[in-house]
């Protein structure tokens, strides 16, 4: 052919069988498998025991670095004019005088003097009012069926008996939202202006994304203390990063056009960005107050193990007492409350600014729901002072749906016990153990060297040696095993998930009515905070690896579906026509057209995936994992800083290794597609 | 300018003595690497060739316009031919790589960004080809938004906008958003908008390409309709070579960043510069642009004259009368003055002619 005259180079070394790229794959897979399973008989006959542990002498003291430069942080450094201590005990009055007002009218009334000498000067606001001003904002950010159905999730809480510590909780988000939501956008404002600072950004935003939430905890208890104020610096520091990312983002996707008008009609700079900018990127922006309130409520939660107390110390306390019914019931409660603060704030981010009232008109009358409102509020305030079943939900008429959940996993422990058992025994036997042996039977040497490879074969050199650099990290600070462990937890889970999830998504791309059932579905496991995942899945199959890999496929389940059937919607129709015309059967559509099409964004699931499973993983050490989440955990109970955030970087460097990789493969795959089209 | 015929189009003849408004000499706009170096010296243009040798684009190569107060200057060319990136370095939205750029006789370029906000606040006004309306304010907040950023009182600016609204017809709906209203109306609030100010220049950049073919044709004669009212300086941007003869008193054809010629559209029509132009007038119905005075032979005093025919009048207008008569007609000027005279033979020859 003429075409192989021009390219002859090219050609031939493809043609060539050593140059195939599955013949690496496959060396790199065998030499892994080799190693794994005879690494302690290599051990054996060499008698060298540094080829299955990291030998002690060259570990580095990472570990006490950190810890000795956090103390020093705090004891020693000084920016001049003030310590770090004074800023840390700045920040805290700041956030702390806040907070103590929004919970005293929330939760605890005002109070005079401190501890049990305190004398309450004016009671909380009364249950029936901060259900109203809810039900008013269901109304306002759109219609009465929201009204209702967040009316409905606070009158629960009320009756079932969860009405004071959800309001802990919910005074707590109340706080960190606006701080996180503002803190994130000045800081995207910043990163947007000024070129440095973004590129400055971008990795920290990385880190701070994939580090686990438990080791932004250690540090934070170092420099903080114990207490609702620690608490609520870890919950914005947690929420923050999104906010920043979806306000650059807000901010590049105003349209050129639009900012040149603004320039055009005169704009100053600032002008500019108040005026034109912040108010046309609003609609995104409100994404990411979105997103910043269903991280808070997940990090709140999580946070209670610091002193945020509320709900998330009730699901907590109840875990450790193995307390079925108190778990399920407080869990249940965050699970509506997530759901009310996620159909509220997502109201708001899609509603439309309506026509405006006649300006002619009274305050009063322009106004009336918020007069209602506040009526409300004054009027059972007032009553409340006289009768106090108006200010606390009467007790008596309380229900507890704790016995009930008792019975319920008595009877399925009673009845089904075998059928769990056995399950469990299956998939521990013939999937997890054997994917555990392989994963800790690799030798830290050749670990290293073998994701050095993959990393090389995919993304570059660059990326090889990155790889390199962050798993010798891991290594060299001791905690190679331990990795092993995540790396096998998180493998089978997500394998799991992708197993479960594509197939799923696959079946909501290409049926509308399962579209719509699963969309509801997997939005609904993806409001729930991640801890909710471990009540029941602690309920039925106690702890252990096999507990821990169900609650990761349950948390990370939902990117896999999500992403598969946008994959499969988003192809062109007129390929799909294409295809029809071709003759194409149902089975050849799928599996010609519609899967290598929507190959990239499934690969961009699988990305989610793994970063869902990840983090999960971490707060599955709660339930008896030994991997680097408990390394985090068991930090985060004895406050070693060192040991937190090593072993929580070394979960993050996982994570980066992980997201560069996949994000390589689908960038490839993407671009092979393009290529061809 | 009062006769029928020639309402809103003067004729260049007078537009060539009227002042120059906007002046723009020797202006690139090159893209890439190390372009200080290829301007360094003004006397050197680098080609085509040259930049692409550089690794660099040239978006707008060596641009001349002067654009004269009053008159309709349409830039037109085809998608990538620097067109919207030329009008944005007149109106200094980008900054040229290289050239001058006077506006009423004061350097745009070196103006301090004070003095750039200023100037657009008070004597230019913008239109964009997607209406880039503000989609939380309302029609009445959207025309009223650059007195918004003049810092002028509610009362006054909404007084203003309401007046603009009026002016282009969409009075009853300035309570709406933008995204209630279709893409004609849209653009009349994007019109509204930049003409609030009161500016002396004004750009519109692709205006009506977003549109429809029929509302299209609704807004070119609504853009008449306002020009003839306001008489402002007007840069348009098109790559509809109809459009841009129907709209200019000029045009200037743009291609890979150059432009290629600056003419009256019956200059275009009776000598384009290149085959590239030609190529686009030759699909023009010549009898609806040429006008009597451009093809009318020299008078000849000695003939008889059936009766006299403006020398303003198309082709088209003219030739019912021509066809039926058997002698020439004696062509006249504003004044009434004979300047020449036309029969059927010539009107044919005009209107048949291939291009050059």
């Amino acid at each position: 052919m003429s075409l192989t005259s021009d390219t002859p180079l090219r050609l031939a070394p493809v043609n060539a069988w050593w140059r195939k790229p599955w013949l690496f794959w496959l060396a790199l897979f065998v030499a892994t498998w080799a190693f794994s399973t005879y690494s302690f008989a290599l051990y054996k006959a060499f008698d060298a025991r540094w080829i299955v542990r990291f030998p002690a002498a060259l570990q580095l003291p990472t570990e006490s670095w950190v810890s000795e430069a956090l103390r020093w942080l705090v004891e020693d450094a000084s920016f001049g004019l003030f310590t770090v201590r004074d800023l840390t005990r700045a920040i805290s009055a700041a956030i702390e005088a806040p907070y103590t007002v929004v919970r005293s009218a929330l939760a605890t009334g005002f109070m005079d003097g401190q501890g049990s000498a305190a004398n309450q000067i004016a009671p909380e606001l009364s249950w029936i009012a901060v259900t109203v001003v809810m039900v008013a904002l269901g109304r306002y950010a759109k219609d009465c069926g929201l009204a209702l159905l967040v009316g409905a999730c606070f009158v629960y809480l009320a009756v079932f008996g969860q009405w004071d510590s959800a309001m802990i909780t919910l005074a707590s988000v109340l706080i960190a939202v606006p701080l996180g939501a503002v803190g994130g956008l000045a800081l995207g404002i910043l990163a947007f202006r000024v070129p440095v600072v973004d590129r400055a950004l971008r990795p920290l935003l990385d880190l701070m994304q994939t580090v686990p939430v438990f080791a932004y905890l250690v540090p934070i208890l170092f420099l903080f203390g114990f207490g609702p104020v620690a608490a609520l610096v870890a919950t914005i520091i947690y929420a923050m990063p999104p906010m920043v990312r979806v306000t650059i983002l807000a901010l590049r996707g105003v349209p050129e056009e639009i900012v040149e008008a603004g320039r055009m009609v005169g704009c100053t700079r600032r002008q500019l960005m108040w005026k034109v900018l912040v108010p046309s990127a609003t609609p995104t922006l409100m994404v990411g107050v979105n997103q910043v309130i269903m991280l808070t409520l997940n990090m709140v939660i999580i946070a209670s193990m610091i002193g945020a107390g509320g709900l998330g110390f009730d699901v907590l306390s109840a875990l450790r007492r193995l307390d079925i019914g108190g778990g399920i019931e407080a869990g249940l409660a965050i699970v509506v409350m997530a759901v009310a603060l996620d159909r509220l704030s997502q109201a708001f981010a899609r509603r439309a600014p309506t026509v405006l009232a006649d300006p002619g008109q009274s305050y009063v009358k322009r106004h009336p729901w918020l007069i209602t409102v506040l009526a409300v509020v004054v009027a059972t305030y007032l009553a409340g002072l006289v009768m106090p079943g108006l200010r606390d939900y009467p007790e008596s008429a309380t229900l507890t749906t704790s016995a009930f959940w008792e019975r319920a996993m008595e009877y399925v422990n009673v009845n089904y016990f075998d059928t769990f058992e056995a399950i469990k025994t299956t998939v521990l036997t013939y999937l997890l153990l054997p994917i555990k042996k392989f994963f800790t039977g690799i030798p830290w040497a050749w670990g290293i060297i073998a994701i050095g490879l993959a990393a090389w074969k995919i993304g570059g050199w660059r990326l090889g040696l990155m790889a390199v650099l962050m798993s010798g990290f891991i290594a060299f600070s001791g905690l190679w095993d331990k990795a092993m462990t995540t790396v096998y937890l998180c493998g089978a889970s997500v394998l799991i998930a992708y197993v479960i999830g594509v197939p799923l998504g696959i079946w909501a791309g290409t049926n509308d009515r399962a579209n719509a059932v699963l969309g509801t579905i997997v939005d609904t496991l993806q409001t729930l905070p991640s801890f909710v995942y471990l009540i029941p899945v602690v309920m039925l199959f106690r702890v252990g690896d096999f507990s821990a890999m169900i609650a990761v496929v349950l948390y990370a389940l939902a990117p896999a579906v999500r992403y598969a059937a946008h994959g499969i919607r988003s192809i062109d129709p007129q390929m799909i026509e294409a295809g029809l015309v071709s003759g194409c059967t149902r089975r050849q559509l799928l599996w010609r057209i519609k899967l290598p099409l929507a190959a990239p964004e499934m690969l961009l699931g699988l990305n989610q995936t793994i970063m869902l499973a990840l983090s999960m993983l971490v707060i599955t050490a709660l339930v008896g994992t030994r991997d680097l989440g408990q390394e985090v955990y068991i930090a985060l109970t004895a406050a070693n800083t060192g040991q937190g955030i090593v072993a929580g970087l070394s979960v993050a460097f996982i994570a980066i290794i992980a997201d560069r990789i996949v994000s390589a493969l689908a960038k490839r795959s993407e671009a092979r597609l393009r290529a061809g089209a | 300018m009062n006769s029928p015929a020639n309402s809103g189009q003067p004729a260049s003849g007078s537009a060539a003595e009227r002042p120059v408004k906007l002046d723009c000499r020797g202006v690139w706009k090159l893209y890439g690497p190390h372009i200080d170096r290829l301007l360094a010296d003004p006397s050197n243009r680098p080609s085509f060739e040259d930049l692409q040798a550089a690794g660099v684009v040239g978006a707008v190569r060596d641009a001349d316009v002067q654009i004269r107060q009053g008159e309709i200057f349409v830039i037109m060319g085809l998608s990538g031919s620097g067109k919207s990136t030329l009008v944005r370095c007149l109106s200094r939205l980008i900054e040229p790589s290289a050239g001058a750029i006077e506006f009423d006789g004061t350097d745009l370029l070196s103006m301090s960004e004070k003095d750039l906000i200023a100037l657009r606040r008070t004597k230019v006004g913008m239109v964009f080809q997607n209406f880039a309306l503000l989609p939380h304010l309302t029609v009445l907040q959207n025309v009223a938004f650059p007195l918004d950023v003049q810092g002028l009182n509610r009362a006054t600016r909404e007084a203003r906008a309401m007046e603009m609204i009026r002016t282009v017809g969409l009075e009853g709906r300035e309570q709406y958003y933008p995204r209630q209203l279709s893409g004609g109306q849209q653009q009349r609030v994007g019109i509204a908008r930049s003409l609030v100010g009161e500016p002396e220049l004004w750009f519109l950049d692709e205006p009506f390409s977003a549109l429809d073919p029929l509302i299209r044709r609704e807004m070119q004669d609504e853009f008449l309709r306002l020009q003839n009212l306001l008489h402002k300086t007007i840069v348009f941007i098109t790559h509809d070579f109809e459009e841009a003869i129907r709209l200019a008193d000029r045009i200037a054809v743009m291609k890979d960043g150059q432009i290629v010629q600056t003419a009256t559209p019956e200059e275009l029509i009776l000598n384009p510069a290149t085959d590239y132009v030609a190529e686009f007038t030759k699909h023009i119905p010549r009898g609806k642009v040429l006008r009597v005075r451009s093809i009318m032979a020299p008078h000849d005093a000695t003939a008889a004259h059936h009766g006299s025919l403006a020398a303003t009048l198309t082709l088209n207008e003219a030739a019912q009368r021509v066809a039926a008569a058997d002698a020439p007609f004696a062509v006249t000027d504003a004044t009434g003055q004979i300047i020449g005279q036309i029969d059927a033979h010539l009107v044919l020859r005009a209107l048949s002619e291939a291009a050059p």
